[in-house]
């Protein structure tokens, strides 16, 4: 992982495509920086334990010999460069070790669990597209107005609840005393082992098996989570759009098209949207970025069985290794979102491409 | 001559007036924004809380009464009690107490540690400013929920160990925005003519350029407030905050999960707590921020 940092020869005409590509290996090497940093941040967690895992496979009661024996084949008594150096290897190769809660490679459970987050995230993000873009244009094209308070103050109300707590809360009105949406959990037991797992995305999957009754089941338990992250995509999205739109709107070519006679519809969405969609394309790229981690507290609330449940399951588990494999897995995948919407940023717009 | 007169002059005659008059135009501008007079109204009703805690709160908030578990709001329990017959609103009332230690104390560490590295990264420039704001870029682009949480699941539950989890997420910002200030001062005649005078780098750096950063970092501060409230919730209510029997906000949530059906009270009471509190720092830090960016005036 550590070796993508290609060398692109700094050749001294810059030609656009050369520029493009110097460009693109220097993201490449910022991420594998990016990587190796966090890596270094878990292997310095799983160090600074005060829980000996020596002690923890020998018991107390073992002689000093078998101790040393241990140690010297978890490969603890090497320089810790080398413990590091012997750590990334064994990630490079997909090893995160096994989790003492189920008995499996971590990697594998990962991989069973993490289908069910991004599930939820791309659910969230797309209510959070859906509604925040809209709202954030018009809230910025009536700034001042009473619906760009309302925004304004829904997009911030979103900024500051808790998330478990709206959960709570959610399940305590729309489930417990409504009785509009099914409870914790990704579908009901009846239908759990009745749907074949083809893809690991539980809607998907019973789709696939073409039984709406389970369809209808898996949805009812989907969609408050998925709106509840949801809102706090919008937030974020709507906030943006909002700022971004009012930039636009208070530059010349805005005043000029209006002199012009354009109508004020056109002004908004053609010229002014038209120029803030790819800033947007990066803020939507970090809002599922967050979502991906902000699951974490949303699928404790409800038992949704994705990566951030496993996270905190293996926690209360005394399971550091796994929780350390989620975090490795969610924030790879940050930093790699992260980074994208950079390089998406760059490769897009013209602008950015000529510094 | 007025206060008011004096304060707007438009020749100040020392830098006291000028500063004050600044500060004046500040305010009003600052107080002429409902919403953020609503911000500041929380924040000041927050603190007051906290510091009169024993003087508002009804009950000791410690105090087990099994007898008198998971009573509903009365005359009595304002806002009812837990599992454990403790006055829901005397613990929220002494959480407030928590709440602001650990936002304190993050502050605390996170404002001078990214202070520090971005001015020395700044005005070193070359290699120590691509060295020390790669690091920050790299901690930049970790996930700072998840990453606590690895943190504070490795040093143990604790209140001290939730603050430096969080500290060690939230720092990098700091520093690039004390090195970007930091950037734009270091050219100025007046740091020029203080080295000419023969003041030591050391002296530039800390007696020169740092107060001038201070203020901007204070606003930065204001504005992640409400993140790092929201962030210490989630580790209480995963158990990772302040240990029982404490009244920490996130915690009470998470202990009354289990009566949600029944005692909905016991869940949802810290809950809104937690978002009014956040909510009053967004606001006030929206404000400041239109107060201070001169390109919103």
């Amino acid at each position: 992982m550590s070796l993508g940092a290609g060398t692109v020869g700094a050749g001294k005409t810059a030609r656009p495509s050369m520029k493009l590509l110097r460009g693109i290996a220097t993201q490449l090497g910022t991420l594998c920086l990016t990587i190796l940093g966090l890596l270094f941040v878990t292997f310095f967690i799983g160090r600074v334990v005060p829980i000996d895992p020596v002690l923890a496979i020998a018991g107390d009661r073992a002689t000093p010999e078998l101790i040393e024996k241990i140690r010297a084949e978890l490969g603890l008594d090497l320089p810790l460069y080398q413990q590091f150096w012997n750590y990334l290897v064994k990630i490079v190769h997909g090893d995160l070790g096994n989790s003492v809660l189920t008995a499996k490679p971590i990697i594998q459970d990962i991989a069973t669990y993490f289908p069910a987050t991004i599930e939820l995230a791309v659910a969230g993000t797309l209510i959070g597209v859906l509604a925040g873009v809209p709202l954030g244009v018009i809230s910025a094209a009536r700034q001042g107005r009473w619906i760009d308070h309302v925004v304004r103050v829904v997009a911030l109300a979103g900024y500051s609840v808790p998330v478990f707590w709206l959960g709570l809360v959610g399940l305590l009105v729309f489930y417990v005393k409504l009785d509009w949406v099914s409870g914790p959990g990704r579908i009901d037991a009846v239908y759990e082992y009745i749907v074949e797992p083809r893809t690991g995305f539980m809607l998907i999957d019973c789709i696939l098996a073409g039984d709406w009754e389970a369809v209808k089941n898996a949805l009812s338990h989907f969609v408050l989570p998925a709106l509840i992250l949801g809102y706090y995509s919008m937030a974020y999205i709507a906030r943006m759009t909002r700022s971004f739109m009012l930039e636009q709107l208070n530059q010349e070519y805005i005043v000029t098209a209006r002199v012009k006679g354009v109508s004020e519809r056109a002004i908004i969405w053609r010229h002014a949207f038209g120029n803030i969609r790819v800033p947007l394309i990066t803020v939507i790229a970090l809002s599922f970025a967050h979502l991906l981690e902000g699951t974490v507290l949303t699928e404790t609330v409800f038992a949704w069985p994705g990566i951030g449940l496993y996270i905190t399951h293996s926690l209360f588990g005394a399971d550091l290794n796994a929780v350390l494999g989620g975090t490795i897995v969610v924030g790879v995948s940050f930093v790699i979102l992260n980074l994208l919407s950079d390089a998406l940023y760059t490769l897009l717009d013209p602008r950015a491409r000529a510094t | 001559m007025t206060v008011k007169s004096w304060l707007l002059a438009d020749t100040p005659h020392s830098r006291t007036q000028a500063r004050l008059g600044q500060a004046y135009i500040g305010l009003t501008t600052l107080l002429s924004n409902p919403l953020a007079v609503v911000g500041l109204v929380i924040i000041g009703t927050l603190v007051l809380v906290a510091a009169f805690a024993p003087l508002i709160a009804t009950h000791d908030p410690y105090q087990q009464n099994l007898a008198l578990r998971l009573k509903p709001p009365s005359a009595e329990f304002w806002l009812g009690t837990d599992a454990l017959g403790r006055d829901i609103f005397s613990r929220i009332v002494y959480g407030s107490r928590l709440t602001l230690t650990i936002v304190c104390l993050v502050a605390v560490i996170v404002g001078p540690v990214g202070l520090a590295i971005g001015v020395i990264a700044g005005y070193a420039g070359g290699i120590t400013d691509r060295v020390l704001m790669r690091i920050t870029d790299i901690f930049m682009a970790f996930p700072r929920l998840i990453l606590a949480l690895a943190f504070a699941a490795a040093l143990g539950a604790g209140i001290e160990n939730a603050v430096i989890a969080i500290a060690i997420t939230a720092w990098p910002p700091y520093a690039r925005l004390a090195r970007a200030e930091t950037l734009t001062r270091k050219g100025s005649d007046f740091i020029a003519a203080i080295r000419l005078q023969g003041a030591s780098p050391l002296r530039v750096l800390f007696g020169h350029i740092t107060p001038l950063c201070v203020s901007s970092v204070v606003v930065r501060l204001t504005l992640d407030m409400a993140g790092i409230i929201l962030i210490a919730a989630g580790l209480g209510f995963l158990g990772l905050g302040a240990r029982p029997p404490s009244p920490e906000w996130g915690a009470m949530v998470a202990g009354g999960r289990d009566y949600l059906i029944d005692q909905w009270w016991v869940a949802t009471m810290p809950g809104i707590a937690i978002f009014v509190v956040s909510l009053g720092f967004n606001l006030l830090g929206d404000g400041l921020r239109d107060v201070l960016d001169p390109k919103m005036r």
